[in-house]
């Protein structure tokens, strides 16, 4: 087996609590499918047939209630539960797997959603060898306005800064702008070996990386690293340059020569092949100077940047409204589900979808928004914009624009909410008007 | 020896033209459907619609001459792509749309038709119930007869602008579960036959990504072979080697099969795939065979560990003697040619001529280089990166500047990729240019091979079979401007990036192998040694 895919679910979405108060991040719909699904799809549609899928008991529960994801997801699910409050990172949570894992493996975050050609990922690290091997993507400005935020919020985003070499495939150097305290330093020995460096801004991680068997057995034995994009892929891209010629743990290929026989794995003993081979291709990566191809170096990261195509991480609010807008035109959702109940004078714009069980009354008007699952709408209401979740119930006369309203809420009748975020289970009263921005949690 | 008693059907037809004309003995057979041509032909002629009839044999006859051309360059058993039956279909193929084109259908053109239908029925039958020795005549192969009861029929090369050999390699892809890569742009008329792939487009696009189909270790050499980054005839060979011997060792019987069998069907997809990926090269091909006969030797009753111990060892034998030994000994032969005060001119980047020059620096000879490159690989610039890093003195020049550079020279020392059965030596392009600058210029040309790249097939052109390189490889930027970034636009501009040229053996002093320093011509007798010892 070549890859083992391993899919982190038990984010708790800490950047949108709003929503996740009451539902956990990965179960979130979007375009009427849970967050997770998408994620799934697309190693479905690669051609995965098993996913490891680290998340909690609840998001389990929930799981195995939703018809989506019973019915779509075909793969065989191998779900590991953790605690909920055990504040486990990505990295615990690999060091809790240890033991499944037999071979490279492929992390996914549940809260991608991309139709990236994985190939090219992938391709990297099995062509050059590569210890790790991960996406970024240019980042997408969100238009959307934000409801429950006044005015257009300008946070203090922490900037990644990324730093690749010419061919850009190469990455060099990554530091988030938090860790940087008064200045952006680079070693000598990176710029004497690449002495041309991108360094980029505007990207953004879609936490998707492929990491050799070794770092994972590394990562059982050094138990501080806690998060994979933290710290251990920083301390990763610090390694490749490194004068000790790196921790033993992840140099073991070149030494473990074939004492493990009968192991799937492939790669022990390949290096060293692969440096007898590379001592007789006439290839080098890099031009200018006396090294041979790679510098030598054993520890390799390289990253594929995506210039277009959609690579959303849905982990804030905004985020989260953009993949509602974008996700269902990805994968040609059906705008109606067949047993939603639609009355005839019923005006539905073409970028709306509507669940399953959903009853729509007369002279409504719902344009540009998605609709949950057995909601309710009574007459005469305006929607736009919006989010409606699961279980929602709206009654006659309400006019709701670019709100989102989470699930088994009650919106009353004659409610007016503009830019509205209604939590789980509110109630709007009736005839209430002007909401405008609020935030009912 | 493998391919005994299977003397293609095509071949049969275009046996009896070419044996014609070499005057040599007809077997009874032959004289036979020569009989019967005559007759045919005789008849047609008699007929009123004479126009129809001759137009329809001067279709024959081209189609038929035609056929023994593509036929003589042959490749190594090994090279899967194409099968066997192309040449009798397109026979038959011409003359019935020549006879439909013709307003008025005599009698006469239906017979021929008919005839030429049961010919072609009939060598296609032959095809599987003919006696070996039967073909041997027609060959005009080297090694003589008396020597090798069996000729080896060595398969057709590519013909990519042929739709039923595509055909063919598509169903048989298909049916080893591997995509088909797609060509990739407009190409030159003249190499229409070639594949000609787009590094941009990679085959494992079309695979699932976790693949299980091909062993993960042939997946990532395909990779680096398409990308370039194992290049070079042994790096390609050793790769391959240490790729199979990670799928030997990931290899486990299944129940009633035997190993000899199973594993050799196993690789077998896994060649075609490296095959897509990038042409097999010749020493590729003859370490497959080497590795194939060593499986099906493997007894029946040997136990599953023991026969996989065994192979290893066997590969790890091979690399040993015909690559790294190979190279000691060369090294050894070249360094006596090599005098002090010699100026020594290499050609691109060749693992061992580097070797070579590396080891006689060492052995303080005292002498200078100059590399020479070219365009658009350019690999000569890590040959000069190789040897500055010894120590040695280098010059570097491009190939355009080969004529002034070469009065200050006293040898030429070339590497292989592999050398013809013919003592033509195929290499990197502009090889041959240099070969013949050099002889122009009567300075010795070297050419430094392994036996194990000797390969028993015929060619005497760059043509007819080679190897296409991705066309974006020529556009070059310069100062920020690329003119022919938009070259697919402009429907009369072609690229042509050739991988390969080959050099004739009068323009080649020496061939230092490990066997020892013989002239290109004995490179035949070489073979044929070879061959009898296996």
């Amino acid at each position: 087996m070549e890859l083992q895919a391993v899919l982190m679910a038990a984010g708790g979405g800490s950047r949108m609590t709003d929503l996740t108060y009451n539902t956990p991040k990965a179960m979130l719909p979007v375009g009427n499918k849970p967050l997770m699904w998408y994620p799934l799809n697309l190693l479905e549609r690669m051609g995965f047939e098993e996913v490891i899928v680290i998340t909690t008991k609840e998001v389990q529960k929930m799981m195995s209630t939703d018809p989506k994801m019973k019915l779509d997801v075909k793969m065989k699910l191998d779900v590991v539960c953790i605690q909920e409050d055990g504040d486990m990172g990505t990295a615990d949570a690999l060091r809790h797997i240890q033991q499944k894992i037999k071979t490279d493996i492929l992390v996914v975050s549940c809260d991608l959603i991309t139709d990236v050609a994985l190939h090219e990922v992938v391709d990297l690290f099995r062509a050059h060898n590569a210890t790790l091997a991960m996406l970024m993507s240019k980042a997408h400005e969100f238009t959307e306005t934000v409801p429950g935020q006044k005015g257009k919020k300008k946070t203090a985003e922490q900037r990644d800064f990324v730093g690749v070499d010419q061919s850009g495939k190469r990455l060099l150097f990554m530091a988030n702008e938090a860790d940087l305290e008064d200045g952006l330093s680079i070693r000598k020995s990176i710029m004497r070996k690449h002495p041309r460096m991108h360094i980029k801004t505007g990207l953004v991680d879609a936490h998707l990386y492929c990491l050799k068997k070794a770092v994972v057995d590394f990562l059982a034995d050094n138990k501080s690293i806690s998060s994979i994009r933290g710290e251990l892929v920083p301390y990763l891209v610090r390694k490749q340059f490194s004068k000790t010629t790196n921790c033993p743990k992840i140099k073991d290929d070149a030494e473990d020569q074939n004492q493990k026989k009968n192991d799937g794995s492939t790669n022990h003993g390949h290096s060293s092949c692969l440096s007898f081979s590379l001592d007789r291709s006439c290839w080098n990566d890099h031009r200018g100077d006396m090294s041979e191809a790679y510098h030598g170096g054993k520890l390799r990261c390289y990253v594929h940047i995506m210039d277009e195509g959609p690579c959303y991480r849905v982990n804030t609010l905004a985020a989260y409204i953009e993949a509602n807008r974008l996700a269902p035109k990805l994968f040609e959702e059906v705008p109606v589900h067949p047993s939603a109940v639609i009355s005839e004078r019923c005006q539905m714009g073409s970028d709306s979808y509507i669940g399953a069980m959903c009853q729509i009354a007369d002279k409504t008007s719902i344009k540009r928004s998605t609709i949950g699952n057995s909601t309710t709408v009574k007459e005469k209401v305006k929607v736009a914009n919006s989010i409606i979740m699961h279980g929602v119930t709206i009654e006659e006369g309400c006019n709701i624009q670019g709100s989102v309203i989470c699930s088994n809420a009650v919106i009353g009748r004659g409610a007016d909410l503009k830019y509205c975020l209604v939590g789980n289970g509110q109630q709007i009263e009736p005839e209430g008007k002007d909401h405008w921005h609020e935030h009912t949690p | 020896m493998a391919d005994a008693g299977e003397p293609e059907g095509p071949e049969r037809k275009d046996d009896i033209v070419k044996a014609k004309q070499e005057g040599k003995e007809l077997t009874k057979e032959e004289k036979q459907r020569l009989r019967k041509e005559k007759k045919q032909q005789k008849k047609s002629k008699e007929k009123k619609d004479d126009k129809p009839s001759r137009d329809s044999e001067k279709e024959k006859k081209p189609a038929s001459a035609a056929s023994p051309a593509p036929q003589t360059p042959t490749q190594p058993p090994a090279q899967k792509a194409p099968s066997a039956a192309p040449a009798p279909v397109p026979v038959p193929a011409s003359e019935t749309p020549s006879a439909a084109d013709k307003p008025a259908k005599s009698k006469a053109e239906l017979k021929a038709e008919r005839r030429a239908r049961q010919e072609a029925e009939r060598a296609s039958k032959g095809k599987k119930g003919d006696v070996g020795p039967q073909a041997a005549p027609g060959k005009p192969k080297a090694p003589p007869s008396e020597l090798q009861p069996v000729v080896k029929r060595l398969p057709e090369h590519v013909q990519v602008d042929n739709p039923e050999v595509l055909k063919k390699l598509a169903k048989k892809l298909e049916r080893q579960q591997i995509p088909l890569r797609s060509d990739y742009g407009y190409k030159v008329s003249l190499f229409s036959h070639l594949h000609q792939y787009s590094r941009k487009a990679p085959l494992t696009q079309q695979l699932g990504i976790p693949s299980t189909v091909i062993h993960p270790a042939i997946v990532r050499l395909g990779l680096q072979y398409s990308q370039g980054i194992v290049a070079g005839s042994n790096a390609r060979s050793v790769a391959l080697l240490h790729a199979f011997k990670q799928v030997i060792r990931d290899y486990t019987t299944p129940p009633n099969e035997e190993l000899s069998r199973d594993l050799v069907n196993r690789l077998k997809p896994y060649i075609s795939f490296l095959n897509q990926c990038r042409p097999l090269s010749a020493s590729m091909g003859n370490a497959i065979k080497y590795i194939k006969k060593e499986i099906s030797n493997i007894p029946s009753q040997c136990k599953e560990e023991e026969a996989k111990r065994k192979l290893l060892n066997c590969i790890d034998c091979y690399i040993n003697e015909k690559i790294v030994l190979a190279a000691k000994a060369i090294a050894k032969y070249s360094i006596e040619k090599i005098s002090d005060g010699d100026v020594i001119l290499v050609y691109g980047c060749s693992s061992l001529v580097n070797h070579i020059l590396c080891e006689a620096f060492e052995k303080n000879r005292k002498f200078r280089v100059i590399v020479v490159d070219s365009r658009p690989r350019l690999e000569g610039r890590e040959a000069l990166r190789r040897l500055v890093q010894k120590g040695i003195n280098c010059t570097y020049v491009l190939i355009s500047a080969v004529s002034y550079i070469l009065p200050e020279v006293s040898k030429v020392f070339l590497g292989a990729h592999a050398l013809l059965a013919n003592g033509y030596v195929m290499s990197r392009v502009g090889t041959s240019q240099i070969a013949l600058v050099a002889k122009a210029f009567n300075v010795p040309v070297l050419v430094c091979c392994e036996t194990y790249k000797f390969c028993e097939r015929v060619q005497t052109d760059s043509f007819v079979s080679n190897e296409l390189d991705d066309p974006d490889d020529l556009i070059v930027t310069r100062t920020g401007t690329t003119q022919l970034e938009h070259w697919q636009e402009v429907p009369s501009l072609g690229l042509l990036n050739l991988v390969y040229d080959v050099t004739p053996p009068d323009f080649v002093d020496l061939v230092i192998t490990d066997l020892g320093m013989i002239p290109c011509t004995s490179v035949p007798v070489v073979l044929r040694v070879k061959n009898v010892d296996q």
